[in-house]
């Protein structure tokens, strides 16, 4: 043989966010683990944005880390400064963020991957996906070699077909000048699979020694940290930290952008991938929001052990010339010297619609994919799909159940769902408006959600899991016993209520109730409820959440239970939607697109009515009639 | 919104047959018929009587007795969807059957989607295999006549103003939502007043609308007429005549001004909804072939068509042309002018034409009685008759809009309980997905698109 040949269990392409977790996953359900990357000094590279979480992403970390993922463990390790947005509002939309040591963060994800026994890291580019009768068999390098696989998961991020522009230039390359990946497409799509083409785009970065902070507004992080990680000591992440700082653009900015719009590759056509909304570039800002006279720019540090910092706000494909002007045309920046140009960059990723939701193509069976590649957009979405697609792809090599978490179990849900189920237009992003039964899927409480889905799946160890039933038992156990401690109207209460503005009670009431007043506080019945047991911050934060919000908790709860219906009538996979009669044309081809696993899902599709569902069900239901009376049948000839 | 999965609807005809059925279906459907049924003589609960017994008595509002019924009592899974049933036979009339209707859905019953009944019961397996496709057919047919009559039942005024509100909910979400999502560019910093008072303005004209409804003037609901008749002919007298001069003026409520083109009347208890009333008052002097062609594009989707032939001279061929376009269509024909010398009789009419015919004169306003016997006597026939969808198409937009208004009922309560400003938006949500009901339009990505056009978000 002239190549190298290698038999393993499973082959991950891309070794970034998405790549990591699936990789992990793979390796530490016991397969043997290739994963490929374009630079093994790139392992988990953060090319963008230098912060992981943030609203609605800072859910999707707390489930990776309930699922048995690594991407909280890894930032608690290596962030420089920690949020909780949103505190002012409902527990529902409290949210981490924290500012990563990029440089760091990469580090230990690699550290972690090189530890993982049953893990292997290639430098290579994959330029073939190989497969036989519709059952993916491996893949192939530049260099020739093979490796044969049972299981493919692709995670190519912005890698394929890379293209980064700014002005005129435009260089073939992934993000940081990377090499891009420039096979791999045709070989997919000679699968049939379908590539689309999109778009996103990064600011510049700046020398730390060129900023004028005393012109900025500083922004410090929270006193107290929460780590990320449901396994992490909240101890250990009360360390020194890091400020961002706020400066904002003003007319003469926008004037510089305004006047050079021609020159941009966006006007010109020069880009033809669709980018993202939720990230405008600055000269989009400017357009789209004409009567905005300033726009906030984040100037954000990139680690300890750098001087670049960079320019949140203001991504942008112009050309370099009028980069300078306009980033020096901001207060703190006058003399900002650039580092790295701000750039757009388009790559290849598939219609997500050609995937099941438990990440495998539905035309190629074995091969699975998440991240980027799969059309969505940042860190946090990407190694849910990664964690994801990897314990899918285990569990089929092991011949088990596929694992889907639902939209009513987690974000990740969510995410996945909209993704092989809606149309998607551009980078999809993680958004809490897009989590229906969002008060029941909090950050807070993530390991009772998805904890018991990770113990199954076996990346959560039996310690965590006991860990979490005796959590568990503690909760309802302090709320039993706060619905049953009654307090009378008596002298010491009233004052008590008093003193927090409260009303006075007429009768006596439950320590429950008077919780329910939104004045009240847990931490204050204490003076009333001599009585309570010591129990830790994370059982009283749910006791407290799941008394106070108690009627929207049941109202979604009860909204599940219908949803949860209509996601248990599976329907087969070998349905002709064609044959159905009364299924109007549109819904036909939809249904016979989408191939949706369950009558929810196909609801959730655009262009099929209730109606259809209901001739659906008529018809499943016909079938099912149809194949008991024909086993009947049978039963009567033996 | 969750609602309780208790359906009902009218289980007969909306016509003024003789006896009208309600049909109730569903865990509740016992507890909820208890709660309107007085019995004649005093009796145990109907949730704890026999299956397959009938009971005699009243459905009462509260104080109100509304009808005298006769209630029909089916434990599942004997029944027609297996499921408990309470069948309410009353007297009939299209009013009276509403108004149980509606009293049934107040207490707890969701009205039924299109063809839900006949859905459950093959579900249920109440229904034989062989019947499936037949099944699928009609829930489709259903349906698809239910989306059309949703919206087109809805006065445009109503529509657009309808539709309005729902754009006013859908900002305010996407402001709530995008501060959530970004907030760090967008702040809520005194926001809960604001909405509260966009919010009770709202429900302002929500009530405005309920009550409305109540009164049956958002609806175009009826039997769609049109008048037909040479110039001078006199369509436009015979309109005056059963629009009635003194007819009460509608207030100037938002969402309530008529609509010029069409017209509802009444006539003993039956609504008709005359079609292009401009048309008629204005052709009446404008070239025949005008009136002519108009009268063609009118007659095209009517349910009746009332023909206005001048007896006092000779059928012309503007007549004949007309009379061309009623074949085999459900036609009255209004011989007018008879206080005038008769030269076009019944007879020559029903020489062409086979229809009923009634003589009339506008002017001298007789020949009314005879009309409406005529019109009774069709619609008793069943020649005339109200989908039965078109009613429930109705309560459903009524309840739909009861449902938002107790959603922004919630919000309000929220904002003056202090509670964070995302429960708002779960509610404010729910407000707008209960009007896109009545629009038959869904949530789809909506509040996405409106977010990103709107609000400016960050990096």
């Amino acid at each position: 043989m002239p190549f190298v040949e290698e038999y393993v269990d499973a082959v991950v392409v891309g070794a970034g966010h998405a790549g990591c977790e699936a990789a992990l996953a793979c390796a530490r359900l016991g397969l043997e683990t290739v994963i490929f990357t374009v630079s093994v000094d790139s392992i988990a590279l953060m090319p963008c944005n230098p912060n992981i979480g943030g609203s609605s992403k800072g859910h999707l970390v707390r489930e990776i880390d309930a699922l048995g993922g690594e991407m909280g463990k890894v930032i608690d390790r290596t962030f420089i400064q920690s949020k909780m947005l949103n505190v002012s509002k409902g527990p529902a939309v409290h949210s981490l963020r924290a500012q990563a040591d990029k440089a760091e963060y990469g580090r230990a994800m690699r550290k972690v991957l090189e530890n993982t026994d049953h893990l292997q890291i290639v430098q290579a580019e994959v330029t073939e996906i190989l497969a036989e009768k519709g059952q993916v068999t491996g893949i192939r390098l530049y260099s020739g070699a093979v490796y044969h696989a049972k299981a493919v998961i692709l995670c190519t991020g912005t890698y394929l077909k890379a293209r980064c522009i700014y002005g005129d230039v435009s260089i073939h390359t992934g993000p940081n000048g990377l090499k891009s990946a420039d096979y791999l497409t045709d070989s997919l799509k000679k699968l049939g699979i379908e590539m689309v083409r999109f778009k996103t785009g990064t600011p510049a970065r700046i020398d730390k020694r060129s900023v004028d902070f005393s012109k900025m507004e500083e922004q410090f992080g929270d006193k107290t940290v929460v780590p990320f990680s449901f396994t992490t000591n909240p101890e250990d992440v009360q360390i020194d930290q890091v400020s961002c700082w706020l400066t904002y653009t003003n007319e003469k900015t926008h004037e510089i952008i305004r006047s050079n719009l021609d020159r941009s590759p966006l006007y010109s056509g020069v880009i033809e991938g669709t980018g993202p909304r939720y990230c405008p570039s600055i000269e989009d800002k400017v357009v789209k929001f004409a009567d905005k006279n300033r726009h906030q720019v984040f100037i954000e540090p990139e680690g300890l052990h750098t001087n670049e910092m960079y320019v949140g706000g203001m991504s942008s494909s112009l050309p370099e010339d009028v980069q300078h002007a306009m980033y020096h045309s901001v207060p703190g920046l006058e003399h900002a010297k650039i580092v790295r140009n701000a750039y757009a960059i388009e790559y290849d990723c598939i219609n997500p619609q050609q995937l099941y939701p438990t990440l495998e193509f539905k035309s190629v069976g074995g091969l699975f994919s998440g991240g980027q590649f799969n059309g969505s957009s940042g860190y946090e979405e990407a190694a849910a799909q990664g964690l994801v697609a990897g314990i899918n792809a285990a569990r089929k090599i092991r011949g088990e159940e596929p694992i889907v978490i639902d939209r009513s179990q987690g974000y990740i849900g969510v995410l996945i769902d909209d993704l092989v189920t809606k149309e998607n237009h551009e980078p999809y992003r993680m958004m809490t408006s897009r989590a229906e039964y969002r008060l029941l899927l909090r950050q807070d409480n993530a390991d009772q959600r998805l904890t018991p889905v990770g113990y199954r799946v076996g990346l959560i160890s039996e310690e965590r899991y006991q860990a979490l039933l005796e959590k568990t038992e503690q909760i309802q156990k302090e709320k039993d016993r706060l619905e049953h401690t009654m307090v009378g109207a008596s002298g010491d209460v009233q004052k008590f209520l008093d003193s927090y503005g409260s009303s006075s009670l007429k009768t006596a009431a439950s320590l429950a109730e008077i919780l329910r007043r939104p004045e009240m506080k847990y931490e204050y019945l204490s003076v009333i409820d001599p009585d309570r047991p010591k129990l830790s911050p994370s059982v009283t934060e749910q006791v407290e959440i799941d008394i106070k919000y108690d009627g929207y908790i049941k109202r979604q709860q009860k909204q599940v239970e219908q949803f949860k219906k209509l996601e248990e009538k599976k329907i087969p996979e070998e349905i002709d939607y064609g044959q159905i009669p009364s299924l109007r044309i549109e819904a036909v081809q939809k249904l016979t697109l989408y191939k949706p696993v369950s009558i929810g899902q196909a609801s959730r599709i655009s262009g099929v009515s209730p109606a259809d569902i209901s001739v659906l069900l008529v018809y499943l239901e016909q079938k099912r009639r149809e194949r008991k009376s024909s086993n009947e049948a049978e039963d009567g000839v033996y | 919104m969750v609602k309780s999965d208790t359906i009902a609807a009218v289980a007969t005809g909306m016509n003024c047959s003789g006896i009208g059925i309600i049909r109730i279906s569903g865990e509740e459907a016992f507890e909820i018929a208890d709660q309107i049924f007085c019995p004649a003589k005093k009796e145990k609960k109907l949730a704890d009587q026999d299956s397959y017994t009938i009971h005699y008595g009243t459905i009462a509002d509260g104080e109100d007795m509304i009808d005298e019924v006769i209630v029909l009592l089916m434990r599942g899974p004997h029944s027609y969807t297996a499921e408990d049933t309470v069948e309410i036979d009353c007297h009939g009339g299209v009013l009276v059957m509403k108004k149980i209707l509606n009293l049934v859905i107040r207490k707890g019953a969701r009205p039924a989607q299109p063809g839900e009944f006949t859905k459950r019961a093959f579900l249920n397996g109440r229904i034989d295999l062989s019947q499936a496709e037949a099944v699928a057919d009609v829930i489709q047919a259903k349906n698809e006549y239910a989306l059309k009559s949703s919206v087109r039942q809805l006065k445009g005024s109503v529509l657009s103003f309808i539709k309005e509100m729902r754009e006013k909910i859908l900002y305010e979400i996407a402001f709530i939502e995008s501060a959530l999502d970004d907030p760090e560019h967008i702040s809520l910093e005194g926001y809960p007043h604001k909405l509260g008072d966009k919010v009770d303005n709202l429900l302002k004209d929500m009530k405005n609308l309920l009550i409305n409804f109540e009164q049956g003037r958002i609806l175009r609901e009826g039997i769609k007429t049109v008048i037909v008749g040479k110039p001078n002919a006199g369509k436009s007298s015979l309109l005056n005549m059963l629009v009635g001069e003194d007819r009460a003026i509608v207030t100037e409520i938002a969402g309530t001004t008529r609509d010029t083109l069409e017209e509802q009347i009444q006539i003993r208890g039956l609504s008709l909804l005359i079609a292009d009333t401009a048309g008629i008052r204005e052709t009446e002097d404008v070239v025949e072939r005008m009136g002519v062609h108009r009268a063609k594009e009118n007659v095209k989707d009517a349910d009746l068509i009332l023909y206005v032939v001048d007896s006092s001279t000779d059928l012309d061929e503007n007549d004949e042309k007309i009379l061309s376009l009623l074949i085999d269509r459900k036609v009255i024909v209004l011989l007018n002018k008879t206080d005038l010398l008769p030269v076009t009789t019944e007879e020559i009419i029903k020489e062409k034409l086979s229809a009923r015919v009634v003589s009339i004169s506008a002017k001298e306003k007789t020949g009314m009685e005879r009309f409406a016997d005529l019109l009774d006597e069709m619609f008793q026939e069943g020649k005339l008759s109200y989908n039965d969808e078109v009613c429930l198409t109705n309560i459903r937009h009524r309840s739909a809009m009861e449902s938002a208004k107790e959603s922004l009922e919630k919000v309000r309560e929220s904002i003056a309980l202090g509670m964070p400003e995302d429960f708002y938006s779960i509610d404010l949500m729910d407000a707008y997905e209960s009007l896109g009901h009545i629009l038959g339009e869904s949530l789809s990505d909506d509040l996405v698109n409106e977010i990103f056009s709107k609000f400016c978000m960050g990096k």
